[in-house]
């Protein structure tokens, strides 16, 4: 049996899937729990400890600097992070799920890019 | 209580905590949900700045007490040979004993009027921390640097959204002025100083003229305008330092305090 899982990441979510978005041209008000029609922004946390920004998830704002601050109230309550990245969803371009098997295949059997055919000298400590 | 200090903690901390329960009755209706919990943080910063003044002021009480050996109810409720704390200072007390300001115990209208009514205060709260940072009783100073760096945050969010709507379309701007019109009477009074505040060594001349400076900077990039010529004529109301208040607070506290009142002592 040939079960089609279709997994979908942020940002690459057809406006056909994407739940709560009401497509009411003529009215006023915008969608409760839509954002308000708000752009979508991308959150990137450091945490105290570590070296990179790591995605936390998403959020709306209607800019830049209220995307920092929503960030601020959303994901950093509880010490999570000590600097703050947001980038608009849009400008993030995902690869396709459904090129996963000619992007990342093809790298399953080539074990000899990684560095592990070395004979280390003993003097090399903590490798 | 004549404690002019114990006045003024229960001062600060009524004000704190008015305002962090109207704030609190947005949980759950902001218009976005980012936006809903922004405000909620603020209100808890707020209501963990109550505590602080309570936990202080019932520790001066107890001790006042105490010393004066007192054992007939005092004013602020509790029952005899009790000892007061964090709680019953806020469960316990009546409207006429509560010493908010005005402007926190405003009821809701719409978001506009909320974050005006924020940034009014914030702004207000941010100069008068600074000054109490650097105040004699160490315990004050100690708790003014701690909420200074939340109320830094609550100044800047609020503004923000001061600008945004003052300066957004027709209908938000309307809505800015609207709220203007509503709230400006309520800030004249943190600047008139209540009885206990007089010998607290708080310039509260300063702290009006560098608010009226700030607020005056915010509106501009708002381009929002101050009621009757820079809002100078606008008769101001007072009452609420010394515990008389708008109609509002008596629901507040009917909210707030029902259970206590109605089962005494009850526990989570």
């Amino acid at each position: 049996m040939n079960f089609l899982i279709r997994k979908f990441y942020y940002g690459d979510i057809p406006d056909t899937n994407s739940g709560g978005e009401i497509k009411n041209e003529s009215s006023q008000v915008p969608p409760s729990g839509g954002g308000g029609g708000w752009p979508l922004w991308e959150v990137f946390i450091r945490s105290k400890q570590g070296l990179d920004h790591k995605h936390v998830g998403s959020l709306h704002a209607a800019d830049a600097q209220m995307a920092i601050e929503n960030a601020r109230d959303v994901y950093t309550r509880r010490m999570e992070g000590v600097s703050i990245w947001v980038v608009e969803s849009k400008y993030i371009t995902a690869s396709n799920p459904e090129e996963a098997g000619e992007l990342y295949e093809p790298a399953v059997d080539k074990v000899y890019r990684h560095p592990t055919f070395y004979q280390l000298p003993d003097e090399v400590n903590y490798m | 209580m004549n404690n002019p200090l114990i006045n003024y903690l229960l001062h600060l901390a009524d004000t704190t905590l008015i305002l962090s329960h109207r704030n609190s009755e947005w949980c759950g209706h902001g218009p976005i949900l980012e936006q809903d919990i922004a405000l909620t943080n603020i209100s808890l910063d707020l209501l963990g700045q109550a505590r602080l003044f309570y936990q202080y002021a019932a520790q001066l009480i107890n001790e006042s007490k105490k010393a004066e050996g007192v054992k007939a109810p005092s004013p602020q409720g509790e029952r005899v040979g009790d000892e007061v704390n964090e709680d019953t200072l806020a469960y316990l007390r009546t409207e006429r004993q509560f010493k908010n300001l005005l402007l926190a115990e405003q009821p809701n209208s719409d978001w506009g009027q909320t974050i005006l009514r924020q940034y009014l205060y914030s702004q207000f709260q941010q100069l008068l921390f600074q000054q109490l940072q650097h105040h004699n009783d160490e315990h004050i100073a100690a708790i003014a640097t701690k909420s200074l760096k939340e109320t830094n945050y609550h100044v800047r969010w609020s503004s923000e959204w001061v600008i945004r709507l003052g300066d957004g379309t027709a209908e938000s701007k309307q809505r800015m002025l609207h709220a203007i019109n509503e709230l400006w009477c309520y800030t004249g009074e943190m600047f008139i100083a209540a009885d206990y505040e007089l010998h607290l060594n708080i310039d509260f001349n300063d702290i009006n003229n560098r608010w009226t400076e700030k607020v005056n900077t915010v509106f501009a990039e708002a381009a929002l305008i101050l009621p009757s010529g820079g809002g100078g004529a606008v008769f101001m109301q007072t009452g609420g330092k010394t515990g008389t208040h708008t109609e509002h607070l008596g629901y507040i506290l009917a909210d707030l305090q029902y259970l206590q009142r109605a089962y005494p002592n009850s526990q989570w």
